[in-house]
Protein backbone atom coordinates (compact mmCIF):
# COMPACT_ATOMS: atom_id res chain seq x y z
CA UNK A 1 0.00 0.00 0.00
CA UNK A 2 1.13 3.58 -0.88
CA UNK A 3 2.20 5.81 1.69
CA UNK A 4 0.95 9.41 0.99
CA UNK A 5 2.20 12.77 2.13
CA UNK A 6 -0.82 15.04 2.53
CA UNK A 7 0.62 18.38 2.02
CA UNK A 8 -1.48 19.58 5.23
CA UNK A 9 -2.41 16.27 7.13
CA UNK A 10 0.76 13.94 6.91
CA UNK A 11 1.54 10.96 5.69
CA UNK A 12 -1.12 8.71 5.27
CA UNK A 13 -2.54 5.46 4.14
CA UNK A 14 -3.33 5.32 0.39
CA UNK A 15 -6.94 4.11 1.49
CA UNK A 16 -7.40 7.74 2.95
CA UNK A 17 -7.09 9.10 -0.64
CA UNK A 18 -8.72 9.20 -4.27
CA UNK A 19 -6.79 9.31 -7.26
CA UNK A 20 -7.00 12.27 -9.84
CA UNK A 21 -4.66 11.21 -12.52
CA UNK A 22 -2.26 13.53 -13.96
CA UNK A 23 -1.67 16.77 -12.80
CA UNK A 24 -0.94 20.02 -14.04
CA UNK A 25 -4.05 19.93 -16.74
CA UNK A 26 -6.48 22.95 -17.21
CA UNK A 27 -9.59 23.42 -19.00
CA UNK A 28 -9.19 25.11 -22.55
CA UNK A 29 -9.55 28.93 -22.35
CA UNK A 30 -12.28 28.63 -25.04
CA UNK A 31 -13.46 25.05 -25.60
CA UNK A 32 -15.29 26.43 -28.97
CA UNK A 33 -12.01 27.59 -30.64
CA UNK A 34 -11.14 23.87 -30.41
CA UNK A 35 -11.01 21.71 -33.39
CA UNK A 36 -12.63 18.06 -32.35
CA UNK A 37 -8.99 16.28 -32.55
CA UNK A 38 -7.91 19.29 -29.94
CA UNK A 39 -11.29 18.39 -28.05
CA UNK A 40 -10.08 14.72 -27.80
CA UNK A 41 -6.81 15.66 -26.58
CA UNK A 42 -7.89 18.02 -24.13
CA UNK A 43 -10.82 15.12 -22.69
CA UNK A 44 -9.18 11.74 -23.52
CA UNK A 45 -5.18 11.93 -23.73
CA UNK A 46 -2.83 11.76 -20.79
CA UNK A 47 0.86 10.94 -20.17
CA UNK A 48 1.01 7.40 -18.89
CA UNK A 49 4.85 7.33 -18.98
CA UNK A 50 7.10 4.65 -17.12
CA UNK A 51 9.05 6.74 -14.58
CA UNK A 52 8.48 9.98 -12.96
CA UNK A 53 4.43 10.91 -13.04
CA UNK A 54 3.23 14.47 -11.76
CA UNK A 55 -0.40 13.17 -10.62
CA UNK A 56 -3.50 14.43 -8.53
CA UNK A 57 -4.58 13.03 -5.69
CA UNK A 58 -7.28 14.45 -2.71
CA UNK A 59 -7.17 12.85 0.77
CA UNK A 60 -10.86 12.18 0.62
CA UNK A 61 -11.35 10.87 4.64
CA UNK A 62 -9.03 13.70 6.11
CA UNK A 63 -9.31 17.63 5.09
CA UNK A 64 -10.65 16.61 1.39
CA UNK A 65 -8.33 18.67 0.07
CA UNK A 66 -6.56 17.92 -3.81
CA UNK A 67 -2.77 18.28 -4.14
CA UNK A 68 0.13 16.93 -6.32
CA UNK A 69 2.08 14.10 -5.94
CA UNK A 70 5.50 13.23 -8.12
CA UNK A 71 5.70 9.33 -8.14
CA UNK A 72 7.65 6.98 -10.11
CA UNK A 73 5.00 4.63 -12.04
CA UNK A 74 7.99 1.90 -11.74
CA UNK A 75 9.02 1.66 -8.30
CA UNK A 76 6.01 3.34 -6.75
CA UNK A 77 8.54 5.99 -5.08
CA UNK A 78 6.87 9.23 -3.86
CA UNK A 79 9.43 12.36 -4.19
CA UNK A 80 7.77 14.78 -3.67
CA UNK A 81 4.13 16.30 -2.47
CA UNK A 82 2.82 19.59 -3.15
CA UNK A 83 -0.42 22.19 -2.65
CA UNK A 84 -2.21 22.22 -6.13
CA UNK A 85 -1.04 26.00 -7.20
CA UNK A 86 2.08 25.17 -7.31
CA UNK A 87 5.09 24.31 -9.54
CA UNK A 88 5.63 20.79 -10.55
CA UNK A 89 9.56 20.08 -8.79
CA UNK A 90 11.63 18.74 -10.96
CA UNK A 91 12.07 14.99 -10.78
CA UNK A 92 15.29 14.02 -8.91
CA UNK B 1 15.90 -51.06 -21.33
CA UNK B 2 15.82 -50.60 -17.48
CA UNK B 3 15.04 -47.61 -15.51
CA UNK B 4 17.39 -45.66 -13.82
CA UNK B 5 15.46 -44.49 -11.01
CA UNK B 6 17.88 -41.49 -10.68
CA UNK B 7 17.64 -40.34 -13.96
CA UNK B 8 15.99 -36.96 -14.57
CA UNK B 9 12.66 -37.65 -16.70
CA UNK B 10 13.37 -37.08 -20.63
CA UNK B 11 13.16 -33.37 -21.57
CA UNK B 12 9.68 -33.63 -23.47
CA UNK B 13 10.06 -32.02 -26.90
CA UNK B 14 9.90 -28.02 -27.33
CA UNK B 15 6.96 -26.47 -28.77
CA UNK B 16 8.59 -24.07 -31.25
CA UNK B 17 11.75 -23.11 -31.59
CA UNK B 18 13.86 -20.62 -30.71
CA UNK B 19 15.16 -19.00 -33.97
CA UNK B 20 17.70 -16.50 -33.96
CA UNK B 21 16.39 -13.08 -35.87
CA UNK B 22 17.04 -12.38 -39.51
CA UNK B 23 17.74 -9.07 -40.89
CA UNK B 24 13.99 -8.96 -41.67
CA UNK B 25 10.10 -9.20 -41.54
CA UNK B 26 6.97 -9.16 -44.19
CA UNK B 27 5.49 -8.33 -40.64
CA UNK B 28 6.67 -7.76 -36.81
CA UNK B 29 4.86 -8.07 -34.38
CA UNK B 30 6.00 -6.82 -30.71
CA UNK B 31 4.57 -8.92 -27.82
CA UNK B 32 4.13 -12.75 -27.59
CA UNK B 33 1.27 -12.38 -25.24
CA UNK B 34 -1.85 -14.53 -26.40
CA UNK B 35 -2.79 -11.64 -28.55
CA UNK B 36 0.24 -11.18 -30.48
CA UNK B 37 0.45 -15.07 -30.95
CA UNK B 38 -3.28 -15.32 -32.32
CA UNK B 39 -2.18 -12.19 -34.61
CA UNK B 40 0.84 -14.49 -36.10
CA UNK B 41 -1.44 -17.69 -36.17
CA UNK B 42 -4.20 -15.90 -38.14
CA UNK B 43 -1.51 -14.03 -40.57
CA UNK B 44 -0.33 -17.01 -41.90
CA UNK B 45 -3.41 -19.25 -41.39
CA UNK B 46 -5.92 -16.72 -42.57
CA UNK B 47 -3.48 -14.45 -44.58
CA UNK B 48 -0.32 -16.95 -46.09
CA UNK B 49 1.51 -14.31 -44.61
CA UNK B 50 4.67 -16.80 -42.91
CA UNK B 51 7.60 -14.28 -43.01
CA UNK B 52 6.60 -12.82 -39.58
CA UNK B 53 8.38 -12.45 -36.00
CA UNK B 54 6.78 -12.15 -32.62
CA UNK B 55 9.17 -10.12 -30.32
CA UNK B 56 8.98 -10.15 -27.13
CA UNK B 57 11.14 -8.43 -24.33
CA UNK B 58 10.74 -11.29 -21.82
CA UNK B 59 9.40 -15.09 -22.36
CA UNK B 60 6.59 -16.32 -24.04
CA UNK B 61 3.21 -15.24 -23.00
CA UNK B 62 4.71 -14.57 -19.22
CA UNK B 63 2.83 -11.17 -19.08
CA UNK B 64 -0.96 -10.94 -18.76
CA UNK B 65 -1.34 -13.99 -20.64
CA UNK B 66 0.03 -15.75 -17.28
CA UNK B 67 -1.39 -13.58 -14.93
CA UNK B 68 -5.50 -13.18 -16.02
CA UNK B 69 -8.31 -15.18 -14.16
CA UNK B 70 -9.23 -16.97 -17.73
CA UNK B 71 -13.04 -15.80 -17.66
CA UNK B 72 -14.43 -16.01 -21.20
CA UNK B 73 -17.86 -14.37 -22.34
CA UNK B 74 -19.64 -12.63 -25.09
CA UNK B 75 -22.29 -11.00 -22.98
CA UNK B 76 -21.57 -7.23 -24.06
CA UNK B 77 -24.18 -4.47 -24.26
CA UNK B 78 -23.61 -2.97 -27.58
CA UNK B 79 -23.77 -4.19 -30.59
CA UNK B 80 -20.07 -3.61 -31.51
CA UNK B 81 -18.96 -5.60 -28.76
CA UNK B 82 -21.23 -8.14 -28.85
CA UNK B 83 -20.00 -8.56 -32.39
CA UNK B 84 -16.30 -8.85 -31.52
CA UNK B 85 -16.35 -10.46 -28.55
CA UNK B 86 -18.65 -13.30 -29.56
CA UNK B 87 -16.85 -13.92 -32.86
CA UNK B 88 -14.29 -14.92 -30.43
CA UNK B 89 -16.46 -17.30 -28.74
CA UNK B 90 -17.56 -19.12 -31.81
CA UNK B 91 -13.59 -19.02 -32.20
CA UNK B 92 -12.96 -20.74 -29.04
CA UNK B 93 -15.41 -23.40 -29.54
CA UNK B 94 -13.68 -24.30 -32.43
CA UNK B 95 -10.01 -23.68 -31.41
CA UNK B 96 -8.96 -27.16 -29.42
CA UNK B 97 -9.52 -29.27 -32.17
CA UNK B 98 -8.28 -26.93 -35.01
CA UNK B 99 -5.11 -25.97 -32.54
CA UNK B 100 -4.97 -29.66 -31.74
CA UNK B 101 -4.26 -29.11 -28.18
CA UNK B 102 -6.37 -29.43 -25.14
CA UNK B 103 -6.95 -26.73 -23.26
CA UNK B 104 -9.44 -27.34 -21.02
CA UNK B 105 -11.69 -24.82 -22.51
CA UNK B 106 -15.01 -25.40 -20.19
CA UNK B 107 -18.06 -23.65 -21.56
CA UNK B 108 -19.31 -23.72 -17.68
CA UNK B 109 -21.41 -20.09 -17.75
CA UNK B 110 -21.35 -17.10 -16.01
CA UNK B 111 -23.57 -15.52 -13.81
CA UNK B 112 -23.69 -11.73 -13.53
CA UNK B 113 -25.37 -11.06 -9.93
CA UNK B 114 -27.54 -8.00 -9.75
CA UNK B 115 -28.17 -6.34 -6.40
CA UNK B 116 -30.04 -3.62 -6.57
CA UNK B 117 -32.69 -2.30 -8.44
CA UNK B 118 -31.00 -0.29 -11.24
CA UNK B 119 -28.42 -3.50 -11.49
CA UNK B 120 -31.66 -5.03 -12.13
CA UNK B 121 -33.13 -3.28 -15.09
CA UNK B 122 -29.29 -3.16 -16.10
CA UNK B 123 -28.89 -6.96 -16.08
CA UNK B 124 -32.07 -7.34 -17.84
CA UNK B 125 -31.39 -4.45 -20.72
CA UNK B 126 -28.20 -6.31 -20.91
CA UNK B 127 -29.42 -9.79 -21.81
CA UNK B 128 -32.39 -8.27 -24.47
CA UNK B 129 -29.77 -7.03 -25.76
CA UNK B 130 -28.02 -9.95 -26.06
CA UNK B 131 -30.97 -11.96 -27.26
CA UNK B 132 -31.03 -9.17 -30.13
CA UNK B 133 -27.99 -10.04 -31.00
CA UNK B 134 -27.44 -14.03 -31.43
CA UNK B 135 -26.10 -13.86 -28.23
CA UNK B 136 -27.12 -16.94 -25.35
CA UNK B 137 -28.03 -14.72 -22.63
CA UNK B 138 -31.16 -15.17 -19.83
CA UNK B 139 -32.25 -13.24 -16.52
CA UNK B 140 -32.78 -15.55 -13.61
CA UNK B 141 -34.41 -15.17 -10.15
CA UNK B 142 -32.72 -15.92 -7.17
CA UNK B 143 -34.14 -19.06 -6.75
CA UNK B 144 -33.17 -20.12 -10.73
CA UNK B 145 -29.39 -18.53 -9.87
CA UNK B 146 -29.00 -21.08 -6.22
CA UNK B 147 -30.50 -23.95 -8.74
CA UNK B 148 -26.70 -23.28 -11.02
CA UNK B 149 -24.95 -22.46 -7.89
CA UNK B 150 -26.15 -23.71 -4.73
CA UNK B 151 -23.08 -22.38 -2.96
CA UNK B 152 -23.85 -18.95 -3.48
CA UNK B 153 -25.67 -17.36 -0.59
CA UNK B 154 -28.83 -15.81 -2.20
CA UNK B 155 -30.46 -15.22 1.41
CA UNK B 156 -32.48 -11.91 1.44
CA UNK B 157 -30.65 -11.00 4.94
CA UNK B 158 -27.99 -9.64 3.39
CA UNK B 159 -26.39 -5.98 2.83
CA UNK B 160 -26.61 -6.86 -0.79
CA UNK B 161 -29.46 -9.71 -1.02
CA UNK B 162 -29.06 -11.41 -4.67
CA UNK B 163 -32.01 -9.69 -6.54
CA UNK B 164 -31.53 -11.93 -9.40
CA UNK B 165 -28.43 -12.37 -12.28
CA UNK B 166 -27.77 -12.81 -16.30
CA UNK B 167 -26.81 -16.31 -17.47
CA UNK B 168 -24.76 -16.75 -20.46
CA UNK B 169 -24.23 -20.79 -20.73
CA UNK B 170 -21.54 -20.55 -23.11
CA UNK B 171 -18.92 -18.82 -21.25
CA UNK B 172 -16.71 -20.33 -19.45
CA UNK B 173 -12.82 -20.99 -18.48
CA UNK B 174 -9.82 -22.07 -20.60
CA UNK B 175 -6.35 -23.18 -19.37
CA UNK B 176 -4.57 -19.65 -20.14
CA UNK B 177 -0.73 -21.06 -20.67
CA UNK B 178 -1.78 -24.06 -22.64
CA UNK B 179 -3.50 -21.48 -25.11
CA UNK B 180 -0.26 -20.24 -25.79
CA UNK B 181 1.54 -22.84 -26.25
CA UNK B 182 -0.87 -24.42 -28.22
CA UNK B 183 -1.28 -21.24 -30.55
CA UNK B 184 3.10 -21.15 -30.32
CA UNK B 185 3.72 -24.54 -31.70
CA UNK B 186 0.79 -23.67 -34.39
CA UNK B 187 2.45 -20.67 -35.72
CA UNK B 188 5.67 -21.66 -35.04
CA UNK B 189 5.26 -24.65 -37.54
CA UNK B 190 3.63 -22.18 -40.06
CA UNK B 191 7.20 -20.73 -40.31
CA UNK B 192 6.81 -18.39 -38.18
CA UNK B 193 9.82 -16.93 -35.54
CA UNK B 194 9.13 -16.30 -31.75
CA UNK B 195 12.17 -14.56 -30.25
CA UNK B 196 11.94 -14.37 -26.58
CA UNK B 197 14.46 -12.57 -24.52
CA UNK B 198 14.25 -9.48 -27.99
CA UNK B 199 12.74 -6.20 -26.46
CA UNK B 200 11.85 -3.52 -29.14
CA UNK B 201 13.23 0.02 -27.41
CA UNK B 202 12.48 1.97 -30.78
CA UNK B 203 11.82 2.61 -34.42
CA UNK B 204 13.53 2.94 -37.69
CA UNK B 205 11.55 5.74 -39.77
CA UNK B 206 11.80 6.38 -43.11
CA UNK B 207 13.10 9.48 -44.62
CA UNK B 208 10.88 11.26 -46.98
CA UNK B 209 11.29 9.49 -50.57
CA UNK B 210 12.56 10.09 -54.01
CA UNK B 211 10.28 12.47 -56.06
CA UNK B 212 9.67 14.56 -52.77
CA UNK B 213 7.18 11.44 -50.97
CA UNK B 214 5.83 11.44 -47.93
CA UNK B 215 7.87 13.48 -45.21
CA UNK B 216 10.86 13.10 -42.83
CA UNK B 217 9.69 9.83 -39.97
CA UNK B 218 5.80 9.45 -41.30
CA UNK B 219 6.10 6.01 -41.97
CA UNK B 220 8.35 3.07 -39.79
CA UNK B 221 10.11 0.75 -41.55
CA UNK B 222 11.76 -1.18 -38.52
CA UNK B 223 12.47 -1.92 -35.11
CA UNK B 224 15.38 -1.35 -32.77
CA UNK B 225 16.15 -4.33 -30.14
CA UNK B 226 18.36 -5.65 -28.09
CA UNK B 227 19.88 -7.90 -30.62
CA UNK B 228 19.62 -5.63 -33.00
CA UNK B 229 17.71 -3.36 -35.99
CA UNK B 230 14.63 -5.86 -37.73
CA UNK B 231 13.14 -4.28 -40.96
CA UNK B 232 9.64 -4.73 -41.36
CA UNK B 233 7.17 -4.19 -43.78
CA UNK B 234 4.67 -3.61 -41.17
CA UNK B 235 4.82 -3.48 -37.58
CA UNK B 236 1.82 -4.63 -35.41
CA UNK B 237 1.86 -3.56 -31.51
CA UNK B 238 0.16 -6.17 -28.95
CA UNK B 239 2.20 -5.03 -26.11
CA UNK B 240 -0.56 -4.42 -23.51
CA UNK B 241 0.03 -1.91 -21.00
CA UNK B 242 3.61 -1.16 -22.23
CA UNK B 243 2.55 0.04 -25.72
CA UNK B 244 2.19 3.89 -25.05
CA UNK B 245 5.44 3.65 -24.21
CA UNK B 246 6.59 2.82 -27.70
CA UNK B 247 4.39 5.23 -29.54
CA UNK B 248 5.53 8.31 -26.98
CA UNK B 249 8.53 7.60 -28.93
CA UNK B 250 7.18 8.55 -32.33
CA UNK B 251 4.36 11.62 -30.52
CA UNK B 252 1.78 9.13 -30.98
CA UNK B 253 0.07 9.37 -27.85
CA UNK B 254 -2.80 7.14 -27.23
CA UNK B 255 -5.79 7.53 -24.68
CA UNK B 256 -4.59 4.69 -22.28
CA UNK B 257 -3.28 4.51 -19.24
CA UNK B 258 -1.49 1.57 -17.22
CA UNK B 259 -2.81 0.07 -14.47
CA UNK B 260 -2.10 -2.64 -11.98
CA UNK B 261 -5.21 -5.34 -12.26
CA UNK B 262 -4.35 -7.93 -9.53
CA UNK B 263 -5.86 -11.48 -8.64
CA UNK B 264 -5.41 -14.39 -6.13
CA UNK B 265 -5.93 -18.04 -5.66
CA UNK B 266 -7.05 -19.96 -2.99
CA UNK B 267 -5.28 -23.32 -1.98
CA UNK B 268 -6.73 -26.49 -3.96
CA UNK B 269 -10.36 -27.26 -3.20
CA UNK B 270 -12.58 -30.14 -3.89
CA UNK B 271 -14.47 -29.81 -6.77
CA UNK B 272 -17.62 -27.29 -5.68
CA UNK B 273 -18.05 -24.16 -7.69
CA UNK B 274 -20.07 -25.08 -10.62
CA UNK B 275 -20.00 -21.81 -12.54
CA UNK B 276 -18.42 -18.59 -12.68
CA UNK B 277 -20.08 -15.84 -10.90
CA UNK B 278 -19.33 -12.07 -11.01
CA UNK B 279 -20.64 -9.43 -9.41
CA UNK B 280 -20.34 -5.68 -10.22
CA UNK B 281 -22.09 -4.18 -6.74
CA UNK B 282 -20.49 -6.08 -4.14
CA UNK B 283 -17.39 -6.34 -6.90
CA UNK B 284 -15.70 -9.57 -6.68
CA UNK B 285 -15.78 -12.48 -9.60
CA UNK B 286 -14.96 -16.19 -8.28
CA UNK B 287 -14.24 -19.27 -10.41
CA UNK B 288 -12.65 -22.46 -9.37
CA UNK B 289 -9.44 -24.07 -11.97
CA UNK B 290 -9.82 -27.37 -12.95
CA UNK B 291 -6.83 -28.49 -10.47
CA UNK B 292 -9.30 -26.94 -7.40
CA UNK B 293 -8.02 -23.55 -6.33
CA UNK B 294 -10.77 -20.71 -6.36
CA UNK B 295 -9.73 -17.96 -8.02
CA UNK B 296 -10.84 -14.34 -7.37
CA UNK B 297 -10.25 -10.85 -9.40
CA UNK B 298 -12.05 -7.31 -9.06
CA UNK B 299 -10.87 -3.98 -10.32
CA UNK B 300 -8.17 -2.25 -11.00
CA UNK B 301 -5.46 -0.23 -8.37
CA UNK B 302 -6.75 3.19 -8.94
CA UNK B 303 -2.91 4.89 -9.49
CA UNK B 304 -1.01 4.49 -12.93
CA UNK B 305 1.91 2.12 -12.56
CA UNK B 306 4.42 -0.56 -14.50
CA UNK B 307 5.21 -2.28 -11.03
CA UNK B 308 3.27 -5.27 -11.98
CA UNK B 309 1.95 -5.62 -8.06
CA UNK B 310 -0.88 -3.41 -6.51
CA UNK B 311 -2.10 -2.43 -2.65
CA UNK B 312 -3.40 -4.82 -0.25
CA UNK B 313 -6.38 -3.35 0.73
CA UNK B 314 -7.38 -4.09 -3.42
CA UNK B 315 -7.60 -7.62 -1.98
CA UNK B 316 -9.00 -7.41 0.93
CA UNK B 317 -11.85 -5.72 -0.48
CA UNK B 318 -12.39 -8.55 -3.10
CA UNK B 319 -12.08 -11.23 -0.62
CA UNK B 320 -14.90 -9.52 2.11
CA UNK B 321 -16.98 -9.55 -1.40
CA UNK B 322 -16.25 -13.29 -1.79
CA UNK B 323 -16.97 -14.21 1.11
CA UNK B 324 -20.30 -12.00 1.39
CA UNK B 325 -21.32 -14.18 -1.75
CA UNK B 326 -19.82 -17.47 -0.39
CA UNK B 327 -20.06 -17.63 2.93
CA UNK B 328 -18.29 -21.28 2.85
CA UNK B 329 -15.05 -19.38 1.22
CA UNK B 330 -14.17 -18.06 4.88
CA UNK B 331 -11.70 -20.49 5.94
CA UNK B 332 -10.04 -21.46 2.90
CA UNK B 333 -6.65 -20.13 2.44
CA UNK B 334 -4.82 -17.71 0.23
CA UNK B 335 -1.97 -19.39 -2.16
CA UNK B 336 -0.76 -16.25 -3.72
CA UNK B 337 -1.34 -12.73 -5.07
CA UNK B 338 0.14 -11.06 -8.19
CA UNK B 339 -0.23 -8.37 -10.70
CA UNK B 340 -0.38 -7.65 -14.16
CA UNK B 341 -0.15 -4.12 -16.06
CA UNK B 342 -3.28 -3.55 -18.33
CA UNK B 343 -4.06 -0.47 -20.77
CA UNK B 344 -7.17 0.83 -20.03
CA UNK B 345 -9.44 3.09 -22.35
CA UNK B 346 -11.77 5.74 -21.59
CA UNK B 347 -14.74 3.61 -22.94
CA UNK B 348 -13.39 0.67 -21.88
CA UNK B 349 -13.10 -0.60 -25.24
CA UNK B 350 -10.00 -1.74 -26.97
CA UNK B 351 -8.05 0.17 -29.89
CA UNK B 352 -7.26 -1.72 -32.98
CA UNK B 353 -6.19 0.18 -36.38
CA UNK B 354 -3.69 1.96 -37.97
CA UNK B 355 -1.73 5.15 -36.28
CA UNK B 356 -1.11 8.36 -37.50
CA UNK B 357 2.53 6.69 -38.44
CA UNK B 358 2.46 4.88 -41.26
CA UNK B 359 3.05 0.97 -41.49
CA UNK B 360 2.00 0.97 -37.62
CA UNK B 361 -0.74 -0.84 -36.01
CA UNK B 362 -2.06 -0.59 -32.52
CA UNK B 363 -3.91 -3.43 -30.81
CA UNK B 364 -4.22 -2.32 -27.59
CA UNK B 365 -6.74 -0.57 -24.92
CA UNK B 366 -8.08 -4.10 -23.80
CA UNK B 367 -7.59 -2.76 -19.84
CA UNK B 368 -8.91 -5.93 -17.50
CA UNK B 369 -10.69 -8.32 -20.46
CA UNK B 370 -8.75 -9.32 -23.30
CA UNK B 371 -8.51 -12.81 -22.66
CA UNK B 372 -11.62 -13.35 -23.71
CA UNK B 373 -11.08 -11.79 -27.02
CA UNK B 374 -7.75 -13.43 -27.66
CA UNK B 375 -8.97 -15.25 -31.00
CA UNK B 376 -11.04 -12.16 -32.28
CA UNK B 377 -8.05 -9.31 -31.55
CA UNK B 378 -6.00 -12.09 -33.55
CA UNK B 379 -8.10 -12.03 -36.49
CA UNK B 380 -8.86 -8.53 -36.77
CA UNK B 381 -5.15 -7.91 -36.11
CA UNK B 382 -3.86 -9.93 -38.58
CA UNK B 383 -6.20 -8.72 -40.94
CA UNK B 384 -5.50 -5.01 -40.32
CA UNK B 385 -1.82 -5.83 -40.90
CA UNK B 386 -2.30 -8.07 -44.03
CA UNK B 387 -4.79 -5.94 -46.00
CA UNK B 388 -3.38 -2.55 -44.17
CA UNK B 389 -7.77 -2.00 -43.51
CA UNK B 390 -9.22 -2.73 -40.75
CA UNK B 391 -11.76 -6.05 -40.94
CA UNK B 392 -15.52 -5.05 -40.11
CA UNK B 393 -15.59 -6.25 -37.05
CA UNK B 394 -12.90 -3.91 -35.67
CA UNK B 395 -13.35 -1.02 -38.33
CA UNK B 396 -15.15 0.69 -35.15
CA UNK B 397 -12.42 0.40 -32.34
CA UNK B 398 -10.31 3.07 -34.13
CA UNK B 399 -8.23 5.51 -33.03
CA UNK B 400 -10.11 7.96 -34.90
CA UNK B 401 -13.24 7.15 -32.61
CA UNK B 402 -11.87 9.70 -29.44
CA UNK B 403 -11.99 12.87 -32.29
CA UNK B 404 -15.64 11.73 -34.00
CA UNK B 405 -16.96 10.78 -30.45
CA UNK B 406 -18.48 7.30 -31.77
CA UNK B 407 -17.00 5.89 -28.36
CA UNK B 408 -17.97 2.12 -27.95
CA UNK B 409 -18.59 2.81 -23.99
CA UNK B 410 -19.12 -0.63 -21.83
CA UNK B 411 -18.06 1.04 -18.73
CA UNK B 412 -20.67 -0.36 -16.00
CA UNK B 413 -23.05 -1.62 -18.77
CA UNK B 414 -21.27 -5.31 -19.17
CA UNK B 415 -20.81 -6.26 -15.52
CA UNK B 416 -17.19 -6.13 -13.91
CA UNK B 417 -15.49 -5.29 -17.02
CA UNK B 418 -13.28 -8.72 -17.18
C1 LIG C 1 -5.02 -10.12 -12.91
C2 LIG C 1 -5.65 -10.09 -14.28
C3 LIG C 1 -6.86 -10.74 -14.49
C4 LIG C 1 -7.46 -10.72 -15.74
N1 LIG C 1 -8.60 -11.45 -15.94
C5 LIG C 1 -9.16 -11.51 -17.17
C6 LIG C 1 -10.28 -12.36 -17.39
O1 LIG C 1 -10.77 -13.05 -16.50
N2 LIG C 1 -10.84 -12.38 -18.65
C7 LIG C 1 -10.33 -11.62 -19.66
O2 LIG C 1 -10.89 -11.66 -20.75
N3 LIG C 1 -9.23 -10.84 -19.49
C8 LIG C 1 -8.63 -10.76 -18.27
N4 LIG C 1 -7.51 -9.98 -18.07
C9 LIG C 1 -7.01 -9.15 -19.18
C10 LIG C 1 -6.13 -9.92 -20.15
O3 LIG C 1 -5.14 -10.63 -19.43
C11 LIG C 1 -5.45 -8.96 -21.14
O4 LIG C 1 -6.40 -8.09 -21.72
C12 LIG C 1 -4.77 -9.72 -22.28
O5 LIG C 1 -3.95 -10.74 -21.76
C13 LIG C 1 -3.92 -8.75 -23.12
O6 LIG C 1 -3.40 -9.35 -24.29
P1 LIG C 1 -2.05 -10.19 -24.33
O7 LIG C 1 -2.36 -11.56 -23.86
O8 LIG C 1 -1.49 -10.11 -25.67
O9 LIG C 1 -1.15 -9.38 -23.27
P2 LIG C 1 0.25 -9.78 -22.61
O10 LIG C 1 0.29 -11.22 -22.27
O11 LIG C 1 0.50 -8.80 -21.52
O12 LIG C 1 1.24 -9.55 -23.83
C14 LIG C 1 1.99 -8.38 -24.08
C15 LIG C 1 3.43 -8.81 -24.26
O13 LIG C 1 4.19 -7.75 -24.81
C16 LIG C 1 5.49 -7.83 -24.27
N5 LIG C 1 6.15 -6.53 -24.47
C17 LIG C 1 5.82 -5.34 -23.92
N6 LIG C 1 6.67 -4.38 -24.33
C18 LIG C 1 7.55 -4.97 -25.17
C19 LIG C 1 8.68 -4.50 -25.93
N7 LIG C 1 9.05 -3.21 -25.89
N8 LIG C 1 9.37 -5.39 -26.69
C20 LIG C 1 9.01 -6.71 -26.74
N9 LIG C 1 7.95 -7.20 -26.04
C21 LIG C 1 7.23 -6.35 -25.28
C22 LIG C 1 5.23 -8.18 -22.82
O14 LIG C 1 6.39 -8.70 -22.20
C23 LIG C 1 4.10 -9.17 -22.92
O15 LIG C 1 4.53 -10.51 -22.96
C24 LIG C 1 -6.87 -9.99 -16.82
C25 LIG C 1 -5.65 -9.33 -16.61
C26 LIG C 1 -5.02 -9.40 -15.35
C27 LIG C 1 -3.72 -8.69 -15.15
ZN1 LIG D 1 -5.14 15.99 4.31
Amino acid sequence: MLLIECPWCGGRDETEFGYGGQAHLSYPDDPHELSDERWAEYLFMRDNPRGPFAERWVHSAGCRRWFNVLRDTATNEITASYPIDAREPVAR
Amino acid sequence: MSHDPRALPEQPSWLWRNPEPKRSYDVVIVGAGGHGLATAYYLARNHGITNVAVLERGWLAGGNMARNTTIIRSNYLLDESAALYDHALRLWETWPEELDYDFLFSQRGVLNLAHTMQDVRDSKRRAFSNQLNGVDAEWLTPDEVAKICPILNVSSEVRYPVLGATFQPRAGIAKHDHVAWALARKADAMGIDLIQGCEVTGFVTAPAGAGGTGTDGDRVVGVHTNRGTINAGRIGLAAAGRTSTLTEQLGIRLPVQSHPLQALVSELLEPIHPTVVMSNHVHVYVSQAHKGELVLGAGIDSYNSYAQRGSVPVIERQMAAAIELFPMFARAQVLRTWGGIVDVSPDASPIIGPTPVGNLFVNCGWGTGGFKATPAAGWTFAHTLATGQPHALNEPYGLDRFATGALIDEHGAAAVAH
